[in-house]
């Protein structure tokens, strides 16, 4: 009992990690309705130019909040420099140049800052939670950023005009288009929006995963996992189902005899497979029914 | 910006295969198996070695654009089957002492077999979801591959060699022309399969479905079976290719086949255009060139120039080198205007 509640705390706090992506996932998955390969490296290269300004003697929430705006900018950018023009191509040449994008992104990263592993600062200290082993501070500050992301995001979709002709253009570009809303600035403005809160991930995740290029590269896949986990129609049901796949994983580990610390992921992976044969639009995902 | 512009379809594909000019395409084809054929006779060794892998690659990528292009279903764990009619290949000549060239049907059966399988629950799934369920076969083979207890078959993290075979008869060719021969028989023999599918009657319920499930399931279109056979018959492409992939380079090992290769396959295949076949060799080319390019303008920013020239090629061509064929032709000729 005491190893299961260990394991599950162990889950949660990786399962935070997860969660952030996954929500970052589900937000650009909103606006442009495809998925974006590049986001972990997009986050991942946002992190790199905070740990720059505080290199360069910045303070931590300086850093935090220049790191934020510069990636809604750069989000913003991207979208209408580079996937702008090719609103109109098939998906799948989307999907490539988002491949395109990570390798650039990732190769850029690397010779700015070059591949050795750097620490990044915590601003909630590494203490153990109320004296107890099973969670530190970080994690817990991790876990209650997330949330508070999300409800932010729930209020800004919910409660704002903005919110809601963004969630117009996503749903039903030509009638959004119809009654004034600017359907390709949305769009752009999705693009900053997950390049931020991918920035926030990126910042929360790097004092645990360490700071380097390639630190996403896994974070992401779970990330993803996560989010078709909960629906990706659903941005709550994204951040559940990232806590859901780190304590899974960490279960599996612990659990699974012989082949758990080994097949760990792809135990995760089935699992989540077997999920989405019973409710194939994940969790709390909306079916989505379509005229004939 | 000059690009053409491409009606906004999910799976830019197959205008289907022109009917109307097969003489300038029989033309086109024998010109290349010609060229096909000489080309080992003046290059070197190396460079007949890497055409090889060209045609390896082009043969694999044929397989993802059976799935994706013909049928409009999404595979990101084409690596997997990649990777098992490799290992299939190596298990049986390096255990049992099979002939290389017995190698490839068993490797096509076997990765049938697992296609259709995986095609079976794949049914229930679209588009992402299907995405990360392949996905998820890719992630699963290097691991599966590396698993103690299969390690007697497997050879563990080590993998296995194999021997490069000879040429029989006393050919007077050396082991790599011989290599480049026998696959270039194989891919061809391969290619007219695929076109005859793409042409017959299974073709066209392939792409019935691909364009409307709905319409397809009511004109009397068994749907589940025509997936899930697709799956297996693109799964088979792959592995054959696998096979000849391991024949050629000597050696498996299960980090070859990572979700990584899944990524190069897809973007061969959005480089050579989705549902064309003869694009299909033109992605193994962009696959297999490309990155040494980069790597050789530079070798700390390879990966920004090979994402940078992977951009220009879509900016360029949205629709993949086949569309863009297809549209120059069309322009040059004057026989089909592009724009409306």
């Amino acid at each position: 009992m005491e190893l299961l509640l260990q394991q599950v705390m162990a889950g949660l706090a990786t399962g935070a990690i997860y969660a952030c992506m996954a929500l970052a996932v589900v937000m650009i998955y909103q606006a442009i309705d495809h998925l974006n390969f590049a986001q972990g490296e997009m986050a991942m290269f946002s992190t790199f130019v905070a740990w720059q300004l505080i290199e360069w003697g910045q303070p931590y929430w300086l850093a935090f909040v220049l790191s934020i705006a510069l990636s809604f900018v750069g989000g913003v950018a991207i979208e209408r420099i580079l996937f702008r023009p090719l609103h109109r191509a098939p998906v799948l040449s989307n999907l490539v140049s988002f491949i395109a994008l990570f390798g650039i992104l990732n190769s850029a990263a690397g010779f700015i800052w070059d591949f050795n592993v750097k620490t990044f600062p915590t601003p909630f200290g590494t203490r153990p939670l109320f004296g107890s082993a099973l969670i530190d501070t970080h994690e817990a500050g991790m876990i209650g950023v997330t949330l508070l992301m999300l409800l932010l995001l729930y209020g800004f979709f919910r409660g704002t005009r903005l919110g809601l002709a963004m969630r117009a253009a996503a749903e039903n570009p030509e009638s959004a288009r119809l009654v004034g809303i600017r359907v390709g600035w949305m769009t752009a403005l999705g693009w900053g929006m997950a390049a931020a809160i991918g920035a926030v991930a990126g910042m929360l995740i790097a004092p645990v995963v360490f700071l380097e290029p390639n630190m996403m590269g896994g974070v992401l896949l779970y990330g993803f996992a996560g989010a078709v986990l909960g629906g990706l129609t659903s941005p709550g049901g994204a951040v559940i189902g990232g806590f859901a796949v780190g304590v899974i994983e960490n279960l599996a580990g612990a659990f699974i005899p012989y082949v758990g610390r080994e097949l760990k992921l792809t135990i995760a992976l089935v699992l989540i497979v077997a999920v989405l044969m019973v409710r194939p639009s994940g969790l709390f995902g909306r079916t989505v029914v379509s005229r004939v | 910006m000059s690009t053409p512009r491409e009606e906004a379809v999910p799976f830019e594909a197959a205008r289907p295969i022109q009917l109307a000019r097969p003489q300038r395409r029989h033309l086109a084809i024998a010109a290349f198996v010609v060229a096909a054929l000489l080309l080992p006779l003046a290059a070197q060794s190396f460079i007949t070695f890497q055409l090889t892998l060209v045609m390896v690659y082009g043969l694999a990528i044929l397989g993802l654009n059976l799935l994706t292009g013909f049928n409009g279903q999404f595979s990101l764990g084409h690596s997997a089957f990649y990777g098992i009619g490799a290992y299939t290949a190596a298990i049986l000549m390096d255990r049992w002492d099979l002939p290389y060239f017995c190698t490839l049907p068993a490797a096509g059966a076997v990765c049938f077999a697992v296609g259709f399988l995986f095609g079976l629950p794949a049914l229930r799934l679209q588009g992402i979801y299907l995405a990360l369920a392949t996905f998820a076969l890719a992630i699963a083979m290097p691991q599966i591959l590396k698993f103690d207890p299969l390690e007697g078959l497997t050879g563990g993290v080590q993998g296995i060699s194999i021997l490069k075979p000879d040429p029989p008869f006393g050919m007077p060719i050396d082991a790599d022309q011989w290599l480049y021969y026998f696959t270039l028989a194989v891919i061809l023999v391969m290619f007219a399969g695929a076109a005859s599918l793409a042409h017959s009657r299974t073709g066209r319920a392939m792409m019935a479905i691909r364009d409307n499930p709905i319409a397809a399931a009511a004109m009397g279109i068994n749907t589940a079976l025509y997936k899930s056979l697709t799956f297996g018959v693109s799964a088979l492409y792959t592995g054959v290719a696998g096979a000849l992939g391991a024949i050629a380079v000597q050696f498996v090992a299960p980090d070859s086949f990572s979700y990584l290769l899944s990524v190069s396959l897809l973007v061969g295949l959005v480089v050579g255009g989705v549902g064309s076949i003869p694009g299909s060799l033109f992605g193994g080319v962009f696959v297999l060139f490309v990155p040494n390019l980069a790597e050789r303008v530079s070798t700390g920013l390879a990966g920004a120039i090979y994402g940078v020239i992977l951009l220009i090629v879509i900016f360029v061509m949205p629709s993949g080198a086949a569309g863009f064929a297809r549209l120059t032709i069309g322009r040059l000729t004057g026989s089909r205007q592009p724009r409306p």
